[in-house]
């Protein structure tokens, strides 16, 4: 086994490049995040509890909402299915697309999707499924999977991405960003065109109307659904809110908590199929409302973690997902989200994943953005607890009992303490012992200063 | 899987003591810019910081057109009197019809939004009452006709305002990517200009606005 955690091993093999793309872009999203929300709310934070208990009211009667939503969509016309786990979705959705002959399929960004692994299955399947977010398209061609809830391309540079639209017969090599956009934006729009139908996420759901709400940047859903017949949109179970007033809450704080924008730049709200005397949009509608796992965590002492909506501002701020990027997390959700929830949506599988709640220095800083105030640190804790009574071993910890043996003695204590400054003239980067080694191999070890507190304690003249 | 089986398993994983739901005013949602004195001059302020351009007569519109050599697209046939003929007056070809097959030919697009909010610098637009949604999204520049009387304050008024759209849509400032190493750019999908036509003289009616 080796001594080291996999992510600082990821995290030491990353090019240079890439973890400065990582970090750049992660300080700028923090940064923006910070002046959207308080130049624009004096008490933000107020804000942020109020979304937090909305949401966990929410899940707290899941079971209502979720019937009331469902009443509410099928009253209005769209087709409602439900999926126990990824197979299940992966089939309904194929099943959908093959009764209808629906071959071309246009995809917009939805992190659920790429959960279940959509894509792939349906292509497999003889059906085109393109992705038509900017990232997400890039993402596709070059067989690669997103680094990050908001920005899937945050570990590519320019030049890279210029190569890939090259490979693809997109155009000669032109690394300016706005050719690269122009390109895209000719090449997609024809598979807009010929599309038959358009597979997307939803951001929201309101219990009180049925409204699936979406938001994107670069309108890519809604081009995915001006030409063509069909829409699908594949939801966790967990994007119900109550109310539609209660969107006025999630929708100023998504937006500036992902991007720095006071709304995202096309919000849609539909409610199912064209209206008989709406000149265009889909026919048909349907929603697949995914639990693959979600139930079970609604059952846990983590259901705090089902609040998320998917903002990235958790990941910007992370100071292990800065350095180690969203890759090294190996699951579809990278940084302090992921960290939560991968173990805990890997059910039997958790120990595939039990190492990444141990990929956090507990700062809490994940906690102070997170629009919905998850008390993420918590849970890594509790998840770090579970993987310790499942007896998973962790590799680089250092054996804690001598530790516990010293630190319950205070006699004992306060002698090795002094003791141990002998430890300043050993030649420590010589001694044999791996773990302390690959230690060193990213840190220095400051000089031994045991014992000096306790001194100055003693001298400290009473105030 | 049956639904039924969901819901029960949905049942069995809630906590014993749930949340309330939380009563709030919707002052608290509402940002610095949330209480505008006069909705329409906030609206201009708000879709200039998002790089809109707001215009109150044909000129500087035709202006526009001209200078970015966007002189070839569509107006809503309700809108023409109100603006499709000023443009074609002008010189610039304007047609009432949205030809599917032909839809990258049209430079600009005009359509009717059904409102706007101050707040942000967004505008409403409501798929029943846009002739065709594709002209409000392929075109280089989209023209949003909005009455400057259905301008929201605030983002809690205007989803007040939701009536019973099926397809209601905001959009606010051009469409926008930052996935190339954090470099904005506009234009990726949707329009790269996006420009609100402010008229009370509106000629059109709107027979199935929704309900505000």
């Amino acid at each position: 086994m080796s001594a080291r955690q996999p992510i600082d091993q990821f995290a030491a093999g990353l090019p240079g490049d890439r973890r400065s793309s990582v970090l750049g872009s992660c300080q700028a999203a923090t940064s923006k995040r910070v002046t959207a929300l308080a130049d624009d709310f004096p008490h933000a934070d107020e804000l942020r509890r109020l979304a937090a208990r909305i949401k966990q009211h929410t899940l707290d009667h899941l079971d209502r909402y979720l019937a009331a939503a469902t009443d509410r969509l099928e009253e209005q016309g769209v087709q409602v299915h439900f999926a126990d786990g990824a197979g299940e979705a992966r089939s309904t959705i194929h099943r959908i697309l093959a009764d209808r002959d629906a071959r071309r399929v246009v995809k917009a960004k939805s992190m659920v999707t790429e959960e279940i692994h959509l894509n792939e299955y349906l292509i497999e399947r003889g059906i085109e499924c393109l992705e038509t977010d900017l990232g997400e398209f890039i993402i596709q061609i070059d067989g690669d999977v997103p680094s990050h809830i908001i920005r899937p391309i945050t570990h590519k540079n320019r030049r890279e991405i210029a190569q890939s639209f090259e490979r693809e017969g997109l155009g000669a090599y032109n690394d300016d960003p706005e050719v690269i956009t122009r390109r895209a934006r000719v090449h997609l729009r024809d598979h807009y065109m010929r599309s038959q139908a358009g597979i997307t996420g939803a951001n929201f759901v309101s219990a009180e109307s049925g409204r699936i709400v979406l938001v994107t940047n670069e309108g890519n859903s809604r081009f995915s659904m001006a030409p063509n017949p069909l829409h699908i949109a594949v939801v966790g179970i967990e994007k119900i809110i109550p109310r539609d007033r209660d969107l006025g809450v999630f929708l100023n704080l998504l937006a500036r908590s992902a991007t720095g924008q006071r709304l995202t730049v096309y919000t849609e709200f539909l409610r199912g199929p064209k209206a008989p005397r709406q000149p265009s949009g889909p026919e048909e509608m349907h929603v697949v409302f995914l639990d693959n796992g979600r139930s079970r965590i609604l059952a846990s002492d983590c259901r705090e973690i089902l609040r998320c909506i998917r903002c990235g501002a958790c990941q910007n701020v992370c100071p292990v997902y800065r350095q180690a990027s969203g890759h090294a997390y190996r699951s579809t959700y990278g940084g302090p989200i992921g960290a939560v929830l991968s173990p805990l949506l890997a059910g039997d599988d958790f120990a595939s994943y039990a190492d990444l709640p141990k990929a956090s220095s507990l700062c809490g800083a994940c906690r102070e953005v997170c629009p919905v105030d998850i008390p993420i640190p918590d849970m890594l804790l509790k998840l770090r607890h579970q993987a310790h009574d499942a007896g998973l071993r962790s590799p680089g910890s250092p054996p804690m009992a001598p530790f516990a043996e010293l630190a319950t003695r205070p006699m004992v204590w306060r002698g090795a303490m002094s003791l141990s400054r002998a430890a300043n003239l050993l030649p420590t980067r010589m001694l044999p012992v791996p773990a302390l080694q690959s230690w060193l191999q990213l840190r220095t070890l400051p000089r031994w200063r045991g014992g000096e507190f306790r001194q100055w304690m003693a001298q400290r003249a009473p105030s | 899987m049956n639904r039924e089986i969901l819901f029960q398993r949905l049942r069995q994983s809630l906590p014993a003591e749930p949340e309330p739901y939380p009563e709030y005013d919707d002052g608290l949602l509402l940002s610095r810019t949330g209480r505008p004195e006069n909705a329409e001059s906030a609206f201009r302020l708000q879709f200039a910081a998002i790089n809109g351009h707001a215009f109150d007569s044909p000129l500087p519109l035709i202006a526009l057109l001209r200078g970015t050599g966007n002189t070839r697209g569509y107006c809503d046939p309700d809108l023409f009197s109100l603006l499709g003929r000023p443009l074609a007056d002008a010189g610039l070809d304007v047609s009432t019809t949205f030809d599917r097959s032909r839809y990258d030919d049209y430079q600009f697009g005009i359509t009717r939004a059904t409102g706007a909010i101050a707040e942000t610098g967004t505008l409403v637009l409501s798929d029943e009452v846009t002739s065709d949604r594709l002209a409000a999204l392929a075109p280089w520049v989209h023209i949003a006709v909005v009455d400057p009387a259905t301008i929201a304050p605030s983002v809690p008024e205007a989803i007040r305002r939701f009536g019973d759209s099926v397809h209601l849509i905001w959009v606010t400032g051009p469409s926008r990517t930052a996935d190339v190493e954090g470099i904005l750019i506009e234009g990726v999908h949707g329009p790269g200009v996006q420009v609100a036509y402010l008229s009370s003289a509106s000629s059109w009616t709107a027979p199935n606005l929704p309900s505000s």
